[in-house]
């Protein structure tokens, strides 16, 4: 092994222990000492002393399991019992679960060791980190600008190398849109691919978790151990073959279909060229570039602005101070302690999500808004069938813009929302989709973003890895060598 | 001139009924009454934060049975939604119930009442979960009053099956008359325990009136959580007698849910329409719908067995019983069971008297169930058989039951080992009631005088010097022939 261990992937670092080169425990301090340094507010907490014993204990073993000493970071919305979990609000300041989240524990069972939990958008409600009750996550190649959200801090972690891979939730674009501001890779899978189990709610029918890694193949490792049926998640699906660590190296004969929709207005110039340069890279390994629509993508994500608050209405009514969480010191009756419990608890952004749904599902509104926001979702499932009859992928720009600067959007909903035109629609529609980084507009990361028909992870991640090792983008943001 | 108008009362029930599984409706958690608090918890039942339901699949099983014993269509394609309120009950601040696609569809249910089988349409029933038990502490019990509120999760998650059933009763016994028989099936299905004391079956009552030939419907009150039979129907008269009066008044009934106190008889409203609350009610996404095959379903239509109705209808029809003994037998699935068995080898009015009258009252004694003691079906069936051919009296056979009940045996054996058996011989019968003539000249004068009531002085003479062997009724005969001629 020659260079920092910090700057292996996942999967060289699995190597390396394996051929004794490097112990676990070695791993985990190179890794914990930049965590514990941790100067763009990734983590919310680091847990070192549980996560050196745990190397250790692999050090010590005879049999190791497959991901063993690698470790991980994971992002705030999932359970980790005994492992402080706030999901980036000050309605869970100090919560410490009692149980841990069914895909974190495939990881912890499959030898990776989790280091901490990182830095979000409270409750995953946002594209910058900038709602995280807790502060701001800063985008390592750019520290005056954001890292994307909602996962911010798992994204930031794994570009600033404090961890080789971290575990993230997508909504409506929270997994692909900070990987692609970071300059790294992250997937989201088919909806039900993960088990939910454990997953702070935001909006059931379209979270989904999934890898961020330096690398596709590292990400698919990761999603490999993660991905199949849990029975405390009916949602989850059996899954129908093993996700397999890419290796394709040409794309002949792969159909991309290129949306023109999601080129559209506020697309910056040099995320377009970046984007149709990665393409023209594709064609070069033997793919068709084809132009295909969806008609409806249009209204994709006014349907997800009904839909996730809808959801979330709901998911967050279970924070009233009574079982676990803040609490509202000395209300006079039942109503106030709601009143303040929840005024006190939430986040700006938060309330008006809440309040949205609220009143989308409110007797007299609800055909209004909920009912016509799931028939666009029908419509835009029905255009990805269509353009899938012809195409094997679809491929856009993960995100319309490169990383913008902190708090410049804070004060406009709308553009923030905007953030995540082009990967909304793949959301409601439930379908695989990854983000690589595919060149840089200004010194900052572009994201190509691949998708294809439901449980075709395979399928994207291995055009995703040709692309890649193409591209041979430098995932080291400028500063961070030393 | 003026005439009072007649009123009818149009009710509606909504029955809220416990299902007997091992499990709550969303998690593993056991169902359990009276317990410590809090024992029977888990992350989902607590709604902790990330957690997720699965539904119980023996939930399932048991609403399709329900529904098949309520004659209802079951659904090939059913769903849960979310119905949302605030409630330190409700953990979740949503309770997972059915709203559009219920489990089961429309049926109609046959119950049986005084003035002969009755039917009631059934709107639907569905799954849905119970909300945990608020104890109010301080005050007399209320929430209004109480000085602090605390929550037992132990019931929070336990699956229902809400059965709503048609606006079609007018009389509240026949509301009362419809629960018992509802009652009856569902806990002879094994549903539920049906213990309404502890809450097991809970009642609500919609109800409104017209005049008399009016066919669109008044403004209905609802009546929450009645606990017993005698109190729905005593609610619901009330509830009619109220507003039949605000209408004769002038008045006019308000929207709103009301609480009936069976302890002083009054109503109070709990909330107006105003203050109702918006569910908003939408498809719950955490769970998958429920697709029940059809062969499945099917299968659990062919096992259902005889319901209490058809079994009391065919006693009657079929073999004689009156309502009344129907009714008793017909109390438990067991007894009926075993009653029927009786009535294959004997003749069944006879089964019948016995099994509701002598071996109940015996067994009773030594806290037995017929089918658990030792008089099996064909015991019972020998003694009857042997009553019925004089071969053995009444007192002696009730004497035979009681040696069965303690060591079991073959009851002729037991009438030939203790010489129990009829003394039929005549003769020996005559020459019996000869000398107690002869013995006692006081009550003969007396009998001669008029006074029938002697002749049981001599039955029990006659029956003390046969150790019961002989026939009152002979004794009684052959008595009258030789005093009256």
């Amino acid at each position: 092994m020659t260079g920092r261990p910090v700057d292996l992937t996942a999967t060289a670092q699995v190597e390396a222990l394996r051929a004794g080169e490097i112990s676990a425990l070695e791993l985990v301090d190179a890794h914990l000492g930049r965590c514990e340094d941790d100067r763009w507010s990734s983590f919310l907490a680091v847990d070192a002393e549980r996560a050196r014993a745990r190397a250790r204990e692999i050090d010590a073993m005879d049999e190791r399991p497959p991901l063993a000493g690698i470790p991980v970071g994971i992002k705030d919305a999932l359970s980790t019992r005994d492992l402080v979990t706030t999901a980036g609000s000050r309605m869970l300041e100090g919560f410490r679960p009692v149980y841990t989240a069914t895909c974190v524990r495939a990881l912890e069972d499959a030898g990776a060791i989790v280091v901490g939990k990182t830095n979000m958008d409270e409750f995953a409600m946002g594209s910058s980190t900038e709602n995280s009750a807790y502060g701001p996550t800063l985008n390592p190649w750019d520290t005056t600008r954001v890292p994307g959200g909602s996962s911010g801090g798992s994204a930031a972690c794994v570009a600033a190398r404090q961890v080789p891979w971290s575990l993230g939730s997508d909504t409506g674009g929270s997994i692909r849109q900070p990987a692609a501001l970071c300059g790294i890779v992250g997937v989201k899978p088919t909806y039900g691919a993960v088990s939910r189990y454990g997953l702070i709610a935001f909006a059931s029918s379209l979270d989904q978790v999934g890898p961020f890694a330096r690398t596709v193949a590292d990400a698919a490792l990761m999603l490999s151990v993660i991905v199949g049926k849990d029975p405390h998640d009916s949602t989850s699906l059996e899954w129908p073959e093993p996700i397999a660590v890419p290796t394709a190296e040409r794309l002949d004969g792969v159909r991309i279909g290129v949306v023109e929709e999601l080129f559209g207005e506020g697309t910056e110039p040099g995320v377009r060229d970046a984007v149709r340069a990665a393409l023209a890279t594709a064609e070069g390994l033997g793919a068709e570039l084809v132009p295909v629509t969806l008609p409806h993508a249009h209204h994709g994500l006014a349907a997800y602005y009904l839909i996730a608050p809808a959801e979330c209405s709901a998911n967050l009514a279970r924070f009233d101070g009574i079982r676990y969480g803040h609490s509202a010191a000395d209300a006079g009756d039942l109503l106030e302690h709601y009143e303040r419990t929840r005024a006190e608890g939430f986040g700006p952004e938060v309330k008006r999500r809440i309040m949205l749904g609220t009143f989308a599902l409110a007797s007299g509104y609800y055909d209004a808004y909920y009912a016509q926001a799931q028939k666009v979702r029908t419509k835009i499932v029905q255009d990805f069938a269509a353009a899938f009859a012809d195409v094997d992928l679809v491929a856009s720009p993960t995100s319309p813009t490169v990383a913008f600067g902190l708090g410049e959007r804070v004060a406009d909903p709308l553009a923030m929302y905007l953030s995540d035109t082009c990967t909304i629609p793949i959301s409601l529609a439930g379908l695989p989709s990854v983000s690589i980084p595919c060149g840089l507009s200004d010194g900052l990361p572009v994201g190509l973003q691949l998708a294809g028909p439901a449980f075709a992870e395979n399928r994207v991640l291995s055009a995703a890895h040709a692309l890649e090792q193409a591209i041979g983008f430098d995932t080291l943001p400028p500063g961070l060598d030393a | 001139m003026m005439t009072a108008t007649a009123y009818e009362a149009v009710i509606g029930l909504e029955i809220h009924a416990q299902l007997r599984t091992r499990t709550k409706m969303f998690c593993a958690c056991e169902l359990s009454f009276g317990d410590e608090p809090n024992v029977h918890t888990c992350p989902v039942c607590l709604a902790h934060p990330g957690a997720l339901p699965v539904t119980n699949a023996e939930a399932v099983r048991l609403a399709v049975i329900a529904g098949h014993a309520l004659g209802c269509e079951i659904a090939t394609h059913s769903t849960f939604h979310r119905k949302n309120y605030f409630y330190p009950d409700l953990p979740k601040a949503y309770q997972i119930s059915q709203f559009d696609e219920p489990i089961c569809g429309p049926g109609r249910f046959r119950f049986l009442t005084p003035d002969g089988e009755k039917e009631l349409g059934i709107t639907r029933a569905h799954l849905e979960e119970d909300a945990a038990k608020l104890i109010h502490v301080g005050g007399d019990g209320r929430r209004a009053g109480a000085e602090q509120s605390i929550v037992d999760f132990n019931r929070g998650g336990t699956p229902l099956l809400e059965i709503v059933t048609e606006p079609e009763l007018s009389d509240p016994a026949d509301a009362s008359a419809f629960l018992r028989q509802l009652r009856l099936t569902l806990v002879q299905l094994g549903i539920t325990d049906g213990n309404m004391e502890e809450g097991s079956l809970r009642c609500d009552a919609n109800i409104s009136i017209r005049p008399v030939g009016e066919t669109t419907l008044g403004t209905k009150t609802e009546l929450k959580n009645m606990n017993s039979f005698t109190f729905i129907e005593r609610g619901i008269t009330a509830e009619i007698a109220r507003q039949t009066a605000i209408v004769a008044g002038g008045g006019a009934v308000t929207q709103e849910t009301l609480h009936y106190d069976p302890t002083t008889g009054e109503i109070h409203s709990l909330r107006s329409k105003e203050e109702a609350h918006d569910y908003r009610y939408f498809p719950e996404p955490d769970l998958v719908a429920l697709a029940p095959d059809p062969a499945w379903v099917a299968d659990l239509k062919a096992g259902l067995p005889e319901l209490p109705v058809d079994r009391r209808r065919r006693w009657v029809a079929d073999l004689g019983l009156t309502d009344e003994d129907a009714e008793v037998l017909a109390e438990t699935r067991e007894l009926g069971d075993y009653f029927e068995r009786v009535a294959a080898v004997a003749p069944p009015k006879s089964a019948a008297n016995w099994v509701r009258g002598e071996l109940r009252a015996q067994l009773r004694e030594h806290d037995q169930e017929p089918w658990q003691s030792h008089v099996t079906p064909e015991r019972l069936a020998e003694i009857i058989a042997m009553v019925e051919a004089r071969e053995v009296s009444m007192p002696n056979a009730k004497a035979v039951l009681a040696d069965v009940i303690a060591d079991g045996g073959d009851p002729r054996a037991i009438v030939e080992a203790k010489g129990l058996g009829a003394m039929n011989d005549e003769g020996e019968l005559e020459a019996l009631v000869d000398k107690l003539i002869a013995e006692n000249a006081a009550q003969v004068e007396q009998l001669r005088a008029g006074k029938d009531k002697v002749i049981g002085f001599f039955v029990g003479q006659a029956m003390k010097a046969t150790q019961g062997r002989a026939d009152p009724g002979r004794v009684g005969e052959l008595l009258r022939q030789k005093v009256l001629g």
